[in-house]
C-alpha cells in the first residue's frame, strides 16, 4: 500500500535525524588526543597541553570593552593549547549565575567579584575545588589576605584575577594648575579645597551611580571609604560580619560625613545638575565634566581609566590623573579599599583545571597587563615594569604597600541580598528621594539574611 | 568594511541546517503520527485522536507551567531558602511592609490606567482610521511599536526622557519640548514622582495601542450591517449610534482586548527594569517578584508575590471565562 | 407611485455598517487627529533611527532633532556594529542575527502547530471536561515565566542525565521553553477562530468519511490560514524580542546568544557608545518590521474574528 510505504519511508530517517539533531550541538567539540609536544612560542604552555579541541565556558560580569582585553590576553594560550575559552559577559551576572547553578547548567568558570556571592555559591555544593597547582600559585604569589577572600569555611576555592584600587580621586592636573589648586593630602585639605571651588560658583565634585540593575554601587563605595577612614579596620570588619549594624553610631556617623561630601548640594553634581542627578547619571559618564571644566574631582576606582575618551593624556601633568583619597583620622594609616574578582570553577574537567591554573600564573597576569591598561594585579610574580599606565602604577603601589590598612570592598563581602541588593537600592533612594538616613539603615539591616 | 569571517558563514550554514532540519523532522513525525493514528478504528479512534491532538500541548503545559505554578504556590509558604515552612508569614510581610504596599498600589494603578487608556485610544483610532484612505499605512505605523521589544522600546524612550542640566544642550526630546514651550527648568523626568510612573505607562500604551486598534478595527468591520441600518432607521445618529448600538455590539472584543493588555501589563517587568531598575518609586509587582527571587534570593517572598500577582488577575479571568462560556453555549 | 418609491429606496445604496459609523464621524478634524497621532507615534522610533546615523560626539552632546539644523550623518555606527571586531565578536552582530533566526523559526512553527491541534480538539471533538480544560489552559497565561525558569532548567538537566542526550549548546531547550510559554495564549486565540469555522463544511467532511486527522489537515488548516498567519507573526515578534528566556535557556556566549542578549550585554548601563547601541537596537527592530509589514494584511482579517461576534 502506498500510504504504508510512505509512512515507513518517513519513519526511519526521521527517528535517526531527530536523535542526531537533538544531540547535535551548534558548535563542534572534540575529544583529546595524546599530549602533543608544543614548540617555539608555544613551548611555555607545555604544562597545559593535552586538551586540544576542548571548550571551557567562562561567565563574568565584565563586559566590553574591558572584556575584549581579557579575551585578547589569553589568545596565545588558546591557540597554542587548543583550548577554546568561550567568554560571556553579562550585566545581569549576579542574578544569572545562581539561576544557572540551581538550574543545573553552571558555567565551567565564573569570575565572581563578590566574596559574598562566592560564599553563596559554595553553599550550593556545586563549586569544584581548584587543582593543587592553582593553590600552589596562590600561596606563592599572593599575600594571605587575598587567599582568605577566596576561602570559604576554611577551604580555598577561588584564585584572584584582577585587583583594583578604589581609594582614588580623579582630577585634571591641567585644571588644577590653571586655577592654582594643590592636590590635597588630608581629608580636611580636601574639604577646604571643595569649599574654595564652591566659592567660585562651580561644583567641585561630580558623581554617578547609575549602572543598570547594579545602580547604587558607587555610593556604597563612598560609605565604605569613610567607614574605614573614620572608624578603622576593626569596626569595618565587624560591620561586614553584621556585628556592627548599619544602624549603629559609627556607620551613621560615616553616613553623615558622606552627607556633607557627595550629598552636599554645594558640592555636587558638577556638570549634571543637583544632588538628585547623581542617581540617574551613569557611573561611566560621571567623570566627563572634568574634561570640560564643569567639575573638578570624581571619587572612583582605578578601573575608571578605561572610560576616558581615546586621546586623553593620563599622566601627572596631563589631562587626567588621580590622587589618593586621603585619610581622615591619623589612627588609621593609609586606608585603602580595593576590590577584585575570584575565578571559581564549577567543573573539574582537566581542561577547566588547566585554564584555572594558567590564569593564576604570573605569566598570564603579565600578559593581561601588557594587553591593555586599566588593569592591576596583586600577583607578586607579575612583571611590575609592564605597567605603562601611571594610574596602574599608582594603584599597584598602594595595593602592595605593607603599611596600608587594606580592606576589600565591604558590600562585596556582605551577603548578596544586602551588598548586591538592598544597600544599592537604599543608597539610590537616598540620592533620588533624600530618604532619611536612619530609615535607610534600618531597611538595609532588615534585609540581612537570618 | 571588513569582510565577514569565513567561520560566520559555515556557522550560519550549520545553524540553518539544524533549524530547518528540526522543523522538517517535526513535521515528518507529526505526519507519521497522524497517519498511524488515523488507521485506528472503532472505539479507539476518538480517544487516540484526543491523545494525538491534545497530548503534546498538555504535556508541555504540565511540565512548563502547571508544575512550576504549583511549586511556586508551595514555596510561598516556606522561608527564603525553602527548607522550613513559615505559614502565611510571607503574605503578611507583603501586605504590611510599606514598601511592598507602595508597590501593590503602583501596580494597581498600572493595571487600571494602561489597559483602559490603551483600549480607549485603540477604539478611538479604530473608529477614525477606518474612514481614511491609506488606512493600511496609519495602522502599520501605529502598530509598529509592537514589533519593537520592550528593551528596544526602553532604548527609544531614553531619548525622550533623558534629562540634562538646563544650562546644557538637551538630549531628551521631552525636556527639549518643555524648553521650547517656555519652561526653562524641565525636571529630571525619571526622578519626578509620581509623574515618572505615568511616563513609563506611556511606553506601555505606545506599544500596545496598535494591537488594540487593529483588533477593534476588525471587530467594527464585522458588526452586522442590518443592525446598524435598523438603528439608523430608528433615528440614531453620531454619538447615540456609537454608544448605544456599536459599542455594545463589540463588547466582547473590548473585554478581550482589555484583558489581554491587562495581563501583559501585569507580566511585563522589562520596561521598569530597564528604565529605572525599580528605583525612584516606580517598582511594580512583576519586577519586585524578580528582585526578591533572583537578587535577594528569597524564594518564599518572591513566590508569595507571584501568587498575589496571579490572584490579582483572577477576577478578570473569571469574568472573561464566564463571557466565553456564554458564547460557547450560543454556538 | 410604488414603483418610483421602490426605485428610490433601491437606488439609495445600502450603507455597510462601517460607512455608517464613518458618517457619524465625518469631519476633517478626525482625519487631522489621526495624522497627528500617527506622527506622534512614530517620532520616538524616528529619533532612534536618526541617532543611529549620527556621529558619536554629536549623540553625546546634542539632541537628535538638531540634525535638521546641522545635518551630520555617518554610516560608521552601522558598519562598526554589523561587521567590525567589537564587543568580543569578530563579525559584529551578524552571528547573533543568525542565532536569533535559528531560535525564532522553530519557536514559532512548533507552538503554532501544537496549538492549532489542541484548539481543534477543544473546539470540535466532543469530550467530557473539554470546557474545563480550555478554561484552565486560558488561565495558565498568567503564570509568570520567571517562576518556571529554574524548574525547567532542572527538568532539562534531569532529561539529559537520564537519556544521556546532552542538550547544552543546542537550541532544543530554548525552543521547548518558548513553546511551553506560548501555548496558553496560542490555544486561546486559535480556538476562538477555529470554533467559528462553518459547521456545515465540517459536517460535510465527516459525512464523507473523513476522520479527525483528515479534517484537520485538509479543512481546518487551510481555512484557518489568516488566524495561523496572525499568530505566527505575534509569536515571531515575541520570540525575536525576548531576552529572558533566550538568556536562560540558550545562554550568552557568542556561539548561541540571540540578538537581544547581545544588545543587553552591549548596553545595560547606557554609559558608553550610545550611537552604537542605537544602531544595534535599530537593526534588531528591522527584521521584525520586515516580517510585520509584509504580512500585515492578515491582521485585518484578524485572528480574533471569533470574539468579534456578540
Amino acid at each position: 500500500m502506498r500510504v504504508r510505504q510512505r509512512g515507513l519511508l518517513l519513519l526511519a530517517p526521521a527517528v535517526a535525524v531527530l536523535t542526531a539533531l537533538g544531540a547535535c550541538s551548534n558548535t563542534s567539540s572534540g575529544g583529546g588526543s595524546a599530549t602533543p609536544q608544543l614548540t617555539g612560542n608555544c613551548a611555555k604552555y607545555q604544562a597545559f597541553a593535552g586538551h586540544a579541541g576542548t571548550k571551557v565556558t567562562m561567565f563574568a560580569s565584565i563586559i566590553s570593552p574591558e572584556s575584549d582585553s581579557l579575551q585578547k590576553s589569553w589568545n596565545e594560550f588558546s591557540t597554542c593549547t587548543g583550548i577554546t575559552i568561550a567568554y560571556e559577559g553579562s550585566n545581569d551576572f549576579e542574578a544569572q549565575l545562581p539561576v544557572r547553578v540551581s538550574g543545573g547548567n553552571p558555567p565551567d568558570l565564573a569570575v565572581i567579584p563578590q566574596p559574598g556571592l562566592l560564599q553563596k555559591m559554595v553553599s550550593t555544593g556545586k563549586v569544584a575545588k581548584p587543582p593543587a597547582d592553582t593553590v600552589a600559585n596562590v600561596d606563592k604569589y599572593w599575600n594571605k589576605a587575598w587567599k582568605a577572600y577566596g576561602t570559604v569555611n576554611g577551604t580555598f576555592y577561588a584564585a584572584p584575577m584582577s585587583a583594583n584600587m578604589k581609594s582614588l580621586v580623579w582630577y585634571s592636573p591641567k585644571a588644577f594648575t590653571a586655577a592654582g589648586y594643590k592636590v590635597p593630602t588630608t581629608w580636611d585639605e580636601m574639604m577646604a579645597l571643595s569649599n574654595t571651588i564652591a566659592g567660585t560658583g562651580k561644583k567641585p565634585w561630580c558623581g554617578g551611580i547609575g549602572s543598570g540593575t547594579a545602580t547604587g554601587w558607587p555610593a556604597t563605595d563612598w560609605l565604605e571609604q569613610v567607614v574605614l577612614r573614620q572608624a578603622g579596620g576593626d569596626v569595618y570588619d565587624k560591620w561586614v560580619s553584621h556585628q556592627v549594624k548599619f544602624n549603629s553610631p559609627e556607620i551613621i556617623a560615616a553616613m553623615n560625613t558622606v552627607n556633607g561630601w557627595m550629598h552636599n548640594p554645594a558640592y555636587v553634581n558638577g556638570g549634571f545638575g543637583g544632588v538628585q542627578s547623581i542617581a540617574t547619571t551613569t557611573f561611566q559618564d560621571a567623570g566627563k565634566p572634568i574634561l570640560t571644566g564643569n567639575c573638578f574631582m570624581l571619587q572612583q576606582a582605578s578601573f575608571y581609566g578605561a572610560q576616558w575618551p581615546t586621546g586623553t593624556k593620563i599622566a601627572a601633568d596631563g589631562d587626567i590623573y588621580a590622587f589618593y583619597l586621603p585619610a581622615i583620622s591619623s589612627s588609621v594609616p593609609t586606608p585603602v579599599i580595593g576590590g577584585g574578582e575570584f575565578i571559581t570553577a564549577f567543573s573539574n574537567k582537566p581542561e577547566v583545571q588547566a585554564v584555572q591554573t594558567y590564569l593564576s600564573t604570573p605569566d598570564w597576569h603579565t600578559s593581561r597587563i601588557k594587553t591593555a591598561t586599566g588593569w592591576v594585579s596583586a600577583n607578586s610574580g607579575a612583571d611590575q615594569s609592564a605597567y605603562t599606565d601611571p594610574i596602574d602604577k599608582l594603584s599597584a603601589k598602594y595595593l602592595t604597600d605593607p603599611n596600608a590598612t587594606f580592606r576589600f570592598d565591604a558590600s562585596d563581602l556582605m551577603p548578596p541580598a544586602v551588598g548586591a541588593g538592598q544597600e544599592w537600592k537604599s543608597m539610590t533612594a537616598w540620592f533620588a528621594q533624600g530618604t532619611a538616613i536612619p530609615q535607610l539603615m534600618a531597611d538595609i539591616d532588615a534585609q540581612w539574611p537570618a | 568594511m571588513t569582510v565577514l569571517a569565513d567561520s560566520t558563514w559555515s556557522d550560519a550554514g550549520l545553524k540553518f541546517f539544524n533549524t530547518f532540519g528540526t522543523v522538517a523532522v517535526f513535521a515528518a513525525i507529526l505526519l507519521l503520527v497522524f497517519w498511524a493514528a488515523g488507521r485506528a478504528t472503532g472505539r479507539f479512534y476518538r480517544p487516540l485522536a484526543l491523545v494525538v491532538f491534545l497530548g503534546p500541548a498538555i504535556l508541555l503545559l504540565l511540565a512548563g507551567l502547571v508544575v512550576p505554578a504549583i511549586q511556586t504556590f508551595m514555596l510561598s509558604f516556606q522561608n527564603a531558602d525553602s527548607n522550613r515552612g513559615v505559614g502565611l508569614a510571607n503574605y503578611e510581610w507583603a501586605f504590611t511592609t510599606s514598601s511592598i504596599q507602595n508597590i501593590l498600589v503602583t501596580t494597581l494603578i498600572w493595571i487600571l490606567v494602561a489597559p483602559i487608556v490603551t483600549t480607549l485610544l485603540g477604539l478611538g483610532l479604530a473608529l477614525l482610521v477606518d474612514r481614511l484612505r491609506m488606512q493600511s499605512l496609519y495602522k502599520s505605523l501605529i502598530f509598529m511599536p509592537m514589533a519593537v521589544s520592550f528593551v528596544g522600546a526602553s532604548f527609544i524612550w531614553r531619548f525622550v526622557y533623558e534629562a540634562r542640566d538646563p544650562s546644557q544642550p538637551q538630549v531628551g526630546l521631552l525636556s527639549q519640548i518643555a524648553i521650547w514651550l517656555g519652561f526653562h527648568n524641565p525636571p529630571n523626568w525619571i526622578l519626578t514622582q509620581p509623574l515618572n510612573n505615568f511616563l513609563l505607562m506611556v511606553i506601555m500604551i505606545w506599544v500596545q495601542t496598535g494591537f488594540a486598534m487593529v483588533v477593534l478595527s476588525a471587530a467594527l468591520k464585522a458588526v452586522p450591517d442590518d443592525v446598524i441600518e435598523a438603528a439608523r432607521m430608528d433615528g440614531a445618529h453620531g454619538g447615540r449610534l456609537l454608544f448605544f448600538v456599536t459599542i455594545p455590539m463589540i463588547r466582547n472584543t473590548l473585554i478581550v482586548v482589555l484583558t489581554t493588555v491587562m495581563i501583559t501589563t501585569l507580566k511585563v517587568f522589562d520596561i521598569v527594569r530597564t528604565m529605572t531598575g525599580g528605583n525612584f518609586g516606580t517598582q511594580v509587582l512583576a519586577n519586585e517578584m524578580y528582585t526578591q527571587k533572583f537578587v535577594f534570593f528569597d524564594n518564599g517572598r518572591g513566590s508569595a508575590l507571584a501568587v498575589i500577582l496571579f490572584l490579582a488577575v483572577l477576577p478578570l479571568m473569571i469574568y472573561n471565562v464566564r463571557q466565553l462560556r456564554k458564547e460557547r453555549e450560543v454556538r | 407611485m410604488t414603483a418610483v418609491a421602490t426605485e428610490q429606496v433601491a437606488t439609495e445604496p445600502r450603507l455597510p455598517a462601517v460607512k455608517a459609523i464613518r458618517r457619524s464621524f465625518s469631519s476633517p478634524i478626525a482625519s487631522f487627529a489621526v495624522i497627528v497621532i500617527t506622527v506622534l507615534w512614530t517620532i520616538p522610533t524616528f529619533g532612534l533611527f536618526v541617532t543611529s546615523v549620527r556621529p558619536a560626539k554629536d549623540v553625546a552632546t546634542t539632541g537628535w532633532w538638531s540634525v535638521f539644523a546641522h545635518p551630520a550623518f555617518t554610516a560608521h555606527n552601522y558598519d562598526t556594529v554589523l561587521f567590525q571586531n567589537t564587543f568580543g565578536s569578530n563579525a559584529g552582530l551578524m552571528p547573533f542575527l543568525i542565532n536569533s533566526l535559528a531560535i525564532t523559526i522553530p519557536a514559532t512553527v512548533v507552538p503554532l502547530t501544537l496549538a492549532a491541534m489542541a484548539a481543534y480538539a477543544l473546539a470540535w471533538v466532543k469530550f467530557r471536561g473539554s470546557d474545563w480544560l480550555f478554561f484552565i489552559i486560558f488561565a495558565l497565561q498568567i503564570v509568570p515565566l520567571q517562576m518556571a525558569l529554574i524548574p525547567l532548567l532542572q527538568l532539562f538537566n534531569w532529561f539529559g542525565d537520564t537519556t544521556g542526550v546532552d542538550l547544552n549548546g543546542t537550541y532544543v531547550k530554548v525552543w521547548t521553553a518558548h513553546t511551553m510559554f506560548a501555548l496558553p495564549l496560542a490555544i486561546f486565540l486559535l480556538h476562538n477562530f477555529i470554533a467559528q469555522l462553518p459547521r456545515d463544511v465540517m459536517e460535510a467532511a465527516t459525512v464523507d468519511g473523513a476522520g479527525h486527522f483528515k479534517v484537520f489537515r485538509t479543512i481546518v488548516v487551510p481555512l484557518s490560514t489568516p488566524a495561523l498567519a496572525s499568530f505566527a507573526i505575534f509569536q515571531f515578534l515575541w520570540v525575536w524580542n525576548d531576552l529572558l528566556v533566550g538568556l536562560t535557556f540558550a545562554g550568552g556566549t557568542a556561539d548561541v546568544a540571540p540578538l537581544t542578549v547581545r544588545l543587553a550585554q552591549m548596553g545595560g548601563s547606557f554609559g558608553r557608545s550610545w550611537e552604537l547601541l542605537t544602531a544595534g537596537a535599530f537593526i534588531s527592530i528591522v527584521i521584525p518590521l520586515i516580517v510585520f509589514f509584509s504580512l500585515q494584511r492578515y491582521f485585518v482579517r484578524g485572528l480574533l474574528a471569533g470574539s468579534v461576534k456578540g
